[in-house]
Formats: C-alpha cells, sequence, structure tokens
C-alpha cells in the first residue's frame, strides 16, 4: 500500500478540496460533451432531429469543452506528481480551476444564449461573419471566455515555471539536456519533470500564441477596419490547438510514468533514449503545427514539406520510447491488473495505435483525400479516447484508493472490456466513414453516409454507459475516503 | 485501389500490430523474470525497431515529396483548363461547368466571406481531391478527372450554420463527347 501511495504524495486539507474539484469537474462534463457528442451522431443517423443551429452549437460547446478538459483535468495530473519535486501554489491551481470555471461559463453562455456556433476552432473572420446567424457579442463573448481559460493555464504554467528553476536553475537541465550527448546519467531525475518542462516550454508558447490570436480577433470583432491576415490568423490558431491538445497528452502520461512501474514493481527511470524522446518531442509538438494547414496550398512549400516530415518524427518518441518502455517495463513483471494498470496499459495502446492514421494523414498527398472528412476525428478520439482518458481515469482509480490492491469489483470487469470496445468501435467507425469521404462537421448527412452514424450512435452509447461507471467508482471513492491522503 | 483502401489497409494492419504487441505482453505479464534480462532483450529489439522506422519514414517522405504533391501556386499549368472557384456563404460560383477527362483542370480557389473547403467528389461519392478556399488568397488546385459524370462539390471547413448545403455540382465528359452533350 505505501509503495502504491508514497506519504510524500499526501494533499493537504484544500488541496485534496482543489484536486477533488478538478477530477469531479472533469468527470462530469466529459459525461456531458459525450451526450452532446451521442446526440450529434444520432441526428446525423436521423434517429432523432437536432435543427443544424442546435448541432452547431452543440458541435462547438463539444470541442471547445473537450479540449478544455482534458487540458484542465491533465494539468491536475501533472500538477500532482509534479509537486513532489517542486513546490507549487496550491492557490495558482486553485486559480487555474476558477478562471476555467469563468471561461465556461463564458462559453457556455455564448453558445447557448446567445447562440454562437462558429466551432471551437473560432477560425477567423466565422466568428464575426456568421450571415446574421448570431450577433458579434455571442462570438466576443465566447472568445473572452477561452482568453480566461488561457490565462488560468498560463498562470499555472509561470507557477510550475518558477518552481523547476528555483530548483534546477535553468530549463534545460530540468529536462536533462546536459545529459544527451554524454555523462552519468542522475537516475533519480524524475521523469515527471522532464515532462512538466517540455509542457511549460511548449504549451506556454502554444497557450500565449492563443491568447495573442483571440485578443487579435476581438479587436477586429468591434474595429472590422482592423484585419487580420486569414492565413495568418489560421496559422496561429492551429499552432495553439494544435499545442494544447498534445500537452494534454503528455501532462497526462505523467501518471503513466508515475503509476506504472509502482504497479508492475519496476523502476522506469530516466535513460538517454527517453531524454532525447523528449527534447525532441519538445521542438516536434512546436514545429509540426503545419499539418493542419497541408490543404492551403499558398503556404510556403518548405512549411508544408515539415508539417509531413515533422508528423513522422513525432512517432517516434511516442512508439519506441514511450510506449515500447511501458511494454518492457510490463513485460514478465508479474504485475496486478487492478484498474489502474489496466487503464494505464490501456492508454498506452491507445497513443502508440492513435497516432498511426494521424501520421498517415499527414502525408500531403493522403491528406488531400481525407482532411475535413470523418477521418480526422477518428484519429483524435482514437488517441483520445483510449489514450488520453485511460491515462485520466487510471489516475482517478489510483488517487481515490479505491483499488488499493483488492480484487476489482464485478462492475469494474464490465466496465473496462465495455470502455475498451465501445472506444474501439467508436474510433473504428469514426475512420471507416473517413475512409468513405464522409464529411466531418456536417449536420445533416447524405443518406448513403446514414449507416455509420448508427454504428458510431451504439458505440458512442457504450463508451458513455462504461465512463459512468468509472464516474461512479471513482466518486465512491471520493465519498468512502474523503480523507485518504490527507496530510495531518 | 484508391487512395483511401490502401491508408485504411495500412492503418488497420499497423494498428493490428501494436494491439498484437500490447496482447502478448499482457497476456506474459503473469511469468516474472528479472528486469535486467527483460531491459537487455527489449533495448536490443527496440535499437532495430527505431531505425526500421527511421528507414521507413525517410522512404515514404522521398517517395511522396520528391515530386511534390501541391502545384507551383505562381502562374498557371501548360495545357490546363482554368476555372476560378469562389466559395461564399454558403454557395460555390464555378466559372465554368463542364469538363473534359484527360484534361487537366486548374482549380483557382477562394472565398470572399470565411474559409471554406473545395472539396471535389467523384460518381461514386468519392472525395478525389480538395483545397481550402480563403478569403484574401487564391488557391490553384490542379486536377485531371480520369472518369466522367457527374461530380459535386462539397465545403470541407465548416463555415457557418448551412455549411451542410453548401454543394455544387458539375460534369465531366469523356474527352471525344465534349460540346456534344
Amino acid at each position: 500500500m505505501s509503495a502504491l501511495h508514497p506519504p510524500s504524495e499526501n494533499l493537504s486539507r484544500t488541496e485534496r478540496i482543489a484536486l477533488n474539484l478538478y477530477m469531479i469537474t472533469g468527470l462530469a462534463v466529459v459525461i456531458l460533451m459525450m451526450l452532446g457528442g451521442i446526440a450529434m451522431r444520432m441526428s446525423q443517423g436521423t434517429w432523432i432531429e437536432l435543427p443544424p443551429d442546435v448541432f452547431y452549437q452543440v458541435m462547438t460547446a463539444h470541442g471547445a469543452a473537450m479540449v478544455g478538459i482534458a487540458g484542465l483535468t491533465s494539468s491536475a495530473v501533472m500538477w500532482y506528481f509534479l509537486r513532489k519535486y517542486v513546490r507549487l501554489s496550491p492557490g495558482i491551481f486553485l486559480a487555474n480551476y476558477v478562471l476555467f470555471m469563468i471561461g465556461a461559463v463564458l462559453i457556455l453562455g455564448s453558445i447557448f444564449v446567445l447562440q454562437y456556433g462558429g466551432g471551437w476552432t473560432f477560425l477567423y473572420p466565422l466568428p464575426v461573419k456568421s450571415n446574421g446567424m448570431w450577433s458579434v457579442h455571442a462570438a466576443a463573448g465566447y472568445m473572452l471566455g477561452l482568453v480566461s481559460i488561457g490565462v488560468g493555464f498560463l498562470l499555472f504554467y509561470l507557477d510550475a515555471t518558477l518552481a523547476i528553476l528555483r530548483v534546477y536553475g535553468n530549463l534545460g537541465r530540468a529536462l536533462g539536456l546536459q545529459w544527451l550527448f554524454g555523462g552519468a546519467i542522475d537516475k533519480s531525475h524524475p521523469p515527471t519533470v522532464v515532462a512538466s518542462t517540455m509542457v511549460i516550454i511548449a504549451n506556454g508558447l502554444g497557450t500565449l500564441c492563443g491568447a495573442v490570436v483571440l485578443v487579435l480577433c476581438l479587436v477586429n470583432a468591434y474595429v472590422p477596419a482592423f484585419e487580420l491576415n486569414a492565413l495568418i490568423a489560421k496559422n496561429m490558431i492551429y499552432f495553439f490547438g494544435h499545442v494544447f491538445i498534445n500537452a494534454s497528452i503528455y501532462m497526462g502520461v505523467i501518471a503513466v510514468y508515475e503509476l506504472l512501474p509502482r504497479y508492475s514493481g519496476r523502476p522506469w527511470g530516466v535513460s538517454r533514449p527517453f531524454l532525447w524522446a523528449w527534447a525532441a518531442s519538445t521542438v516536434m509538438v512546436i514545429i509540426v503545427y503545419p499539418h493542419h494547414l497541408l490543404m492551403d496550398f499558398v503556404m510556403p512549400r518548405w512549411m508544408l514539406a515539415m508539417g509531413q516530415i515533422i508528423s513522422f518524427t513525432s512517432g517516434l518518441p511516442v512508439l519506441a520510447v514511450t510506449a515500447y518502455g511501458a511494454l518492457t517495463n510490463v513485460h514478465r513483471s508479474g504485475i496486478r491488473w487492478s484498474m489502474p494498470a489496466k487503464l494505464l496499459m490501456l492508454s498506452m495502446f491507445g497513443w502508440a495505435a492513435g497516432v498511426i492514421p494521424a501520421i498517415i494523414d499527414a502525408v500531403i498527398s493522403v491528406n488531400s483525400v481525407m482532411h475535413n472528412t470523418l477521418w480526422v476525428p477518428g484519429h483524435f478520439h482514437f488517441y483520445l479516447l483510449l489514450g488520453l482518458w485511460p491515462m485520466l481515469f487510471g489516475f482517478m482509480y489510483h488517487v481515490v484508493r479505491i483499488r488499493g490492491g483488492e480484487p476489482d469489483s464485478a462492475i469494474d470487469k464490465l466496465g473496462f472490456p465495455a470502455y475498451l470496445v465501445g472506444g474501439l468501435a467508436f474510433a473504428g467507425m469514426l475512420l471507416m466513414a473517413g475512409q468513405a469521404s464522409v464529411a466531418r462537421r456536417w449536420a445533416v448527412h447524405l443518406p448513403e453516409w446514414v449507416p455509420y452514424a448508427h454504428a458510431a450512435s451504439i458505440a458512442a452509447i457504450l463508451v458513455a454507459l462504461a465512463t459512468v461507471v468509472f464516474a461512479v467508482r471513482i466518486a465512491g471513492g471520493l465519498l468512502r475516503a474523503p480523507n485518504a491522503g490527507v496530510a495531518h | 485501389m484508391t487512395t483511401q483502401g490502401i491508408v485504411w489497409n495500412i492503418s488497420l494492419l499497423a494498428i493490428a500490430v501494436i494491439a498484437a504487441a500490447f496482447l502478448y505482453v499482457v497476456a506474459r505479464s503473469g511469468a516474472p523474470m528479472p528486469a535486467e534480462r527483460v531491459q537487455k532483450t527489449a533495448y536490443g529489439i527496440r535499437r532495430w525497431f527505431f531505425w526500421a522506422l527511421v528507414l521507413l519514414g525517410i522512404g515514404t517522405a522521398y517517395a511522396t515529396l520528391a515530386e511534390f504533391p501541391v502545384p507551383d501556386q505562381r502562374g498557371q499549368s501548360a495545357g490546363a483548363r482554368v476555372v476560378n472557384v469562389v466559395g461564399k456563404q454558403w454557395y460555390w460560383e464555378l466559372s465554368e461547368k463542364q469538363f473534359s477527362t484527360g484534361v487537366p483542370v486548374e482549380f483557382r480557389v477562394t472565398a470572399n466571406d470565411v474559409n471554406h473547403g473545395f472539396g471535389i467528389y467523384d460518381p461514386d461519392g468519392r472525395l478525389v481531391a480538395q483545397v481550402q478556399a480563403m478569403p484574401g488568397f487564391t488557391n490553384r488546385l490542379v486536377h485531371t478527372f480520369t472518369e466522367p459524370g457527374k461530380y459535386r462539390v462539397l465545403c470541407l471547413e465548416y463555415c457557418g450554420l448551412v455549411h451542410h448545403n453548401m454543394i455544387a455540382e458539375f460534369e465531366v465528359v469523356a474527352a471525344r463527347q465534349e460540346g456534344k452533350s
């Protein structure tokens, strides 16, 4: 038990409350937004009827909330483990949550009261050119909500940066760059510090870029003469969006580095390949974003080529270091497959397998016939649903001490395979629809596309039911052991 | 086989290989062996795995980029028929709507309000080419049609509440039939 839950991870009462807020909010939002996703698929399948305006509002909320909550819940993972090595501020952690909730209220109000339906990516100039379908104020409210969330994350990263600098002197040392080309690696250097440093560099830049383009768009909303260059705005938006969602995975994977070794009984420390992987990922996650603009032919050729090639190389650290490292850590270890271990292992599979269709789609000639079909949500649902969220659920199961070495309950034995099968089927149906050229983000599907929506709806319902099982078990754990792990 | 079919098969195969690796490890996880022995073997295999992936990446990059898949955006393609395309909320304007098989068509695509996606679907409903339509910029897409029939243009970039109705049609005729229909 102590090996699974070391005293260094005990929480003060304030910290416990803050972490619980993050976890409960994460569970509630992901389930609500899954219901939104199911409603959209069922409407595309003509099983229910959502008017197009409502469909696109739900789509906007689904995108913004799913990306936001992935970031928020992952940041809880990073905070939980990073605070063992550096001194993080619980106040800033709470401030990030409060700013997120303020942003969420603004976003939901803009969407469901003021009827903003411009998509979560606020692709300039759509938010302010709706052809009379929503007001400039609705768009401004939505963008202000995103700014609020972004400011919260920037505060969190700033706090983490200062804390890391106090201990390690500079970010390069925290990343372990001093050991890339030689020297005896300090095996006690925490992978959590390496991953967190990568995230604050990449997503600090990403979130800052997002804040800048949002402010520019807000100025444009009220001073139309202040026009933006649509291509530059698109670059900035996709840079921000790409880095933000990827940073969520990089924060979430900290749970795997920290927890999987405890369940397998084998250490998983830093090594030279590990440090190279994270150093390279820091650069690659920043420069790979042009793969979102491969169909913008006016982009400089070198950027399009870079988008394709860096997409290939980005797969190397995931496949050859992290996923392979997890397999090595577990192989013939005698691991006990309790829920956290199962979910963390699933997350490694989901991430590794999910990047395959993503990498292939980054080939420019493939992108020509796959971009903005359901192939795209197919691959990101694959590595978010089966990669990122199992990291987060595994972390939550661990933290609330539901398992604690006990055998899984019957409901867990049902929930896990249901989630796995439902997730695979859902992502698989999106990919299958994508290879059949079904367009993405269409409220009304052509008759020949409808069967895909039917199958995806059924799979999505299965995933949502399994997620409810996880949520009930985790919430139950919180209620049974409200003070577990609290420092006295 | 279409590009989509090839991509689908490669993806399935790669995902199946990864799944098999995970299933193998999970199945063998209950028979403990010292970590050092596992690592020695695993890291030896990883070296080969890493370089195999690198070679695969270099080969794929060369095969798919040596002849750059995006047409030069300056000037005009030799012998191509030029068509001006404008995307507007929520319809397409095409300066011409009939083309011949075997003759390259250069679509000069722009938008006058928001971003749209100019996606060309063949008579079987399969996406054969696309390019973004963006205000303030003109993207040049060159495509040579091989199959005659009714083609549709679908918007592939979300552009507002009537996005899904932004559909246009044009016809491709067999080269010798042009002008007779």
